[in-house]
């Protein structure tokens, strides 16, 4: 085999491999728009939407409700991680001892590891009386932002540590020079500059807890209706697939992999958009 | 070159003898015996099907859950082998067969420390319906009641709803469970709420320090005792069932599920063996 | 702070004084927030280490579970979770790093290619993972007839990881400095030569760091598994048998069976104890790869 030959064959090798995983999520899209032919043929889609409720046994479909649930904790969550993960950022860099630093990124890598049925189990056995205590009937949205908000925060935190860490190479000796508070500077430099990668971890943070499902069937009552306070409970389109998945058949069936067709457009449009401002900054 | 290659080549040949293991497997019928549904019934099953694999080796017992729901669909389209179901069959499933393992009943529970002594049955249809609010309009606390439902597809809720005679859509649910554990959690980390739930599962977490009362019905303290005795208004079969008259390993196993030097397995999983056969 | 003090008007007094005020609430307020982190963070691992560590013994790990997991070990559910990561593995890991090899070495980050499968990976990395639960139950177990197994558990596993896996591994590949692949081509070495000997060792660390990152998505994994691996908690005999995962096992414990909480207590600590571990390796291997992991993760 002559050198060219062989390069010939690796790079068939390697595109076949790459276009292989290309497709995975292109197959994987179309195999749930297959699965849904026969919810969106039998029931219709205006049915999606115009439905009382969600009541599979009375052949009722609304999905609003269900991605109205989703779209509150996964925006409550980032509402709640995002502050605290620009604190331990700023923390990290600016106010805390070295050693403590680092100790609070390893815990903060640690908390990333840990699997989303723990912090379910964690919720439901500790969190979730404490809300009930506050006002019932505890499984709640709020216990669901909580959980979910403690569970996107490494990924907020880790993305603005890293960019802290550039602005304050580039500004925080000249400002010191200048005689500007601690404060002063993170507020006019840092801050500010930070817009972007806050930005980018929100995408990503909504992206992930759009998505999760196990932490949330577990603490957040599954009832499902257009909350009117945080303390209602809710269900998410995903809880509703783990709930409702291992007795469905027909048409039901078909709707659960409609409403995971929905899941998926909704990730690929927060993805997108995450990477078109990354590669913008870049 | 070679060993680069070898790890995916191995792994392929394992892959294909295992593979061809299990057709072989099916040629022979050495028997893998599948069985899906009642995620009630599920625990015990694995439990019997481990001692049953024991006593015949060259079996394998899958049990997978999902509901009642799924143990009539799967033993009606032939996807598992026996359907378990924790309910009598309905009306519309009389063309399948069932085969009764055990016993369990069906039991309100509420917080340990609410003063509600008892619920009558208009009373629990009240509460469920949402007619009722407080707990002070049923004896109790001027405290606001928080209804825990089962989800969709559960036997156990089936029951309830036959028993009350509701329909789904008139309960007015605070929350919504999957299964016994959870309705057990959520009713012990919050005093005021109400729920219906396996007695065993109920009775097991009671007498083991979680915060948890047994609301008698008709005057008749569910317990492990009153279903054996027959008393208890709201209590069902645990059924395999299957789609033809039983042959081979699954007959066998149905036999064996039932028989009473198995009852302390039953027993285990806080179920009451089938009465004197 | 930094002007000195002669020079001070009263008003310039007074608003120094206020940017000190300023500056101590921000320290308060900061200082507050990472305390809070790591308050909820503490309540949480004891939570797990108080209730976990009591049933945890040699023999929890050498038994099978008995009576629906509330006596005996976690031997066959280890054994299980093991499999499940090796099918995922053997099967991400050609197509990964093939992949990764593609991107890196033959295309532009900006290239429209390339742009294009990272696209279609970055949605692949936000699918739920209860929508590969569906995907996996539908494609592997009802399609392709494998049904509640191993394979087609770990294989739905797979797809899951792929995204992430190729993600490090190109950006480790990516990272190998420009001189190696120069003096390659001065020597007159084929492209794949290069890439198979020069520039692959290179990455090791990172493409290392790639399959541990890997190996603790699939480990946390519930939703996805459920519907594709199964619920059996028995050794399994070959890869088509249906093997339970310790994250289903935790599930289980906590929401089906009666005095389930102490096991799944000890069952989560030991999953937590094997991602410390992970983490641990991950950390000797090379901090900047472990933070990257987490940013995209």
């Amino acid at each position: 085999m002559s050198l060219w030959q062989k390069d010939k064959a690796f790079l068939f090798v390697l595109s076949v491999c790459a276009s292989l995983a290309g497709v995975i999520s292109i197959f994987i899209f179309f195999f749930l728009a297959k699965e849904s032919v026969p919810a969106m043929a039998g029931i219709g889609l205006s049915q999606f939407v115009m439905d009382e409720t969600w009541f599979a046994s009375e052949n009722q479909y609304n999905v609003l409700p269900l991605l109205w649930g989703s779209v509150l904790v996964s925006v409550g969550a980032v509402a709640f991680a995002t502050p605290l993960g620009i604190l331990s950022g700023l923390f990290c860099h600016f106010y805390a001892p070295s050693a403590i630093a680092g100790f609070y990124r390893s815990m903060v890598h640690l908390l990333a590891g840990i699997p989303s049925v723990i912090f379910g189990f964690w919720g439901l056995v500790s969190l979730v009386p404490l809300v009930a205590r506050i006002h019932p009937p505890g499984p709640s949205l709020l216990a669901g932002v909580i959980v979910l908000g403690i569970m996107i925060l490494p990924t907020i935190m880790v993305i603005l540590d890293d960019a802290i860490a550039n602005l304050s190479r580039l500004y925080l000796n000249s400002t010191v020079a200048l005689g500007v508070s601690k404060w002063g500077a993170l507020k006019g430099l840092i801050l500010p500059n930070l817009r972007k990668q806050v930005g980018v971890s929100i995408l990503l943070g909504l992206a992930r807890s759009i998505g999760e499902t196990m932490a949330i069937l577990m603490v957040c009552g599954n009832v499902v209706r257009f909350p009117t306070s945080v303390f209602n409970p809710i269900r998410t389109l995903t809880a509703n697939i783990a709930l409702e998945m291992p007795f469905a058949m027909n048409v039901h069936r078909s709707a659960l992999f409609f409403t995971g067709l929905i899941m998926m457009v909704l990730v690929a449009i927060l993805m997108s958009t995450a990477q078109t401002r990354t590669s913008r900054q870049a | 070159m070679a060993i680069r290659y070898s790890l995916p080549v191995f792994c392929l040949a394992y892959l294909a003898m295992t593979g061809s293991n299990h057709a072989a497997g099916q040629e022979n019928l050495t028997g893998k015996l599948t069985l899906t549904g009642s995620s009630t019934i599920a625990p015990l099953v694995s439990d019997l099907a481990k001692k049953f694999e024991k006593t015949h080796p060259g079996v394998r017992v899958d049990v997978q859950t999902g509901g009642s729901s799924r143990g009539v669909l799967d033993a009606r389209q032939g996807t598992a082998d026996i359907g378990m179901v924790s309910r009598a069959l309905k009306e519309d499933e009389q063309d399948l067969k069932s085969y009764p393992i055990a016993l369990d009943g069906i039991c309100v529970i509420v917080h340990s420390t609410n003063p509600v002594k008892e619920l009558t049955d208009s009373q629990i249809v009240a509460i469920y319906t949402g007619r009722v609010k407080n707990w002070k309009d049923v004896g109790g606390l001027d405290k606001q009641i928080m209804v825990v439902n089962k989800a969709e597809g559960r036997s156990t809720l089936e029951l309830f709803l036959h028993y009350t005679k509701l329909k789904l859509p008139d309960i007015k649910a605070d929350v919504i469970i999957g299964d016994n554990e959870q309705g057990i959690k959520t009713v012990a980390g919050n005093p005021y709420s109400v729920a219906y739930v396996s007695i065993g599962t109920a009775e097991y977490n009671a007498t083991h320090g979680t915060q948890i009362k047994l609301l008698p019905l008709h005057g008749i303290q569910p317990s492990m005792q009153a279903l054996i005795d027959h008393k208890f208004a709201l209590s069902r079969p645990l059924n395999l069932v299957t789609k033809t008259e039983p042959t081979g390993i699954a007959k066998e196993f149905i036999a064996f599920a039932a028989a009473p030097e198995n009852d302390s397995i039953v027993k285990g999983q806080y179920f009451v063996p089938l009465a004197k056969r | 702070m930094m002007v000195s003090r002669q020079v001070l008007t009263r008003t310039s007094r007074i608003r120094a004084s206020r940017a000190r005020l300023q500056n101590r609430i921000a320290a308060a307020v900061i200082w507050g927030g990472a305390i809070f982190v790591a308050a909820l963070f503490a309540w949480l691992m004891a939570d797990i280490l108080w209730h976990g560590w009591r049933e945890i013994s040699l023999a929890y790990f050498t038994q099978e579970p008995e009576s629906a997991g509330r006596l005996g070990g976690i031997s066959s559910i280890l054994v299980s979770t093991g499999l499940i990561l090796i099918v995922c593995l053997v099967s991400a890991l050609p197509i990964g790093l093939g992949t990764a090899i593609f991107l890196a070495e033959y295309t532009g980050p900006e290239d429209t290619v390339s742009r294009k499968i990272r696209l279609s990976l970055n949605v692949l990395a936000g699918t739920p993972s209860i929508v590969f639960g569906l995907f996996g139950n539908a494609f592997f177990c009802k399609m392709l007839g494998m049904g509640f197994s191993i394979l087609s558990g770990g294989l739905t596993l797979a797809c899951m990881v792929l995204p992430y896996f190729i993600r490090i591994a190109e950006e480790s590949i990516r990272s190998v400095p420009q001189s190696y692949r120069m003096g390659a081509v001065a020597l007159g070495l084929s492209k794949s030569t290069q890439i198979m000997r020069l520039i692959l060792p290179v990455a090791v660390p990172g493409i290392l760091g790639a399959i541990i990152l890997s190996v603790g998505r699939s480990l946390s994994e519930t939703a996805a598994l459920i519907f594709t691996s199964g619920y059996v908690d028995r050794m399994p005999e070959s890869l088509y048998d249906s093997g339970r995962s310790l994250s289903v096992h935790i599930y289980d414990l906590s929401m089906n069976v009666a005095g389930g909480d102490q096991r799944a207590y000890s069952a989560a600590l030991v999953l937590i104890v094997s991602l410390i571990l992970i983490n641990f390796i991950t950390g000797l291997i090379g901090r900047a790869w472990s933070r990257r992991m987490i940013s995209i993760s």
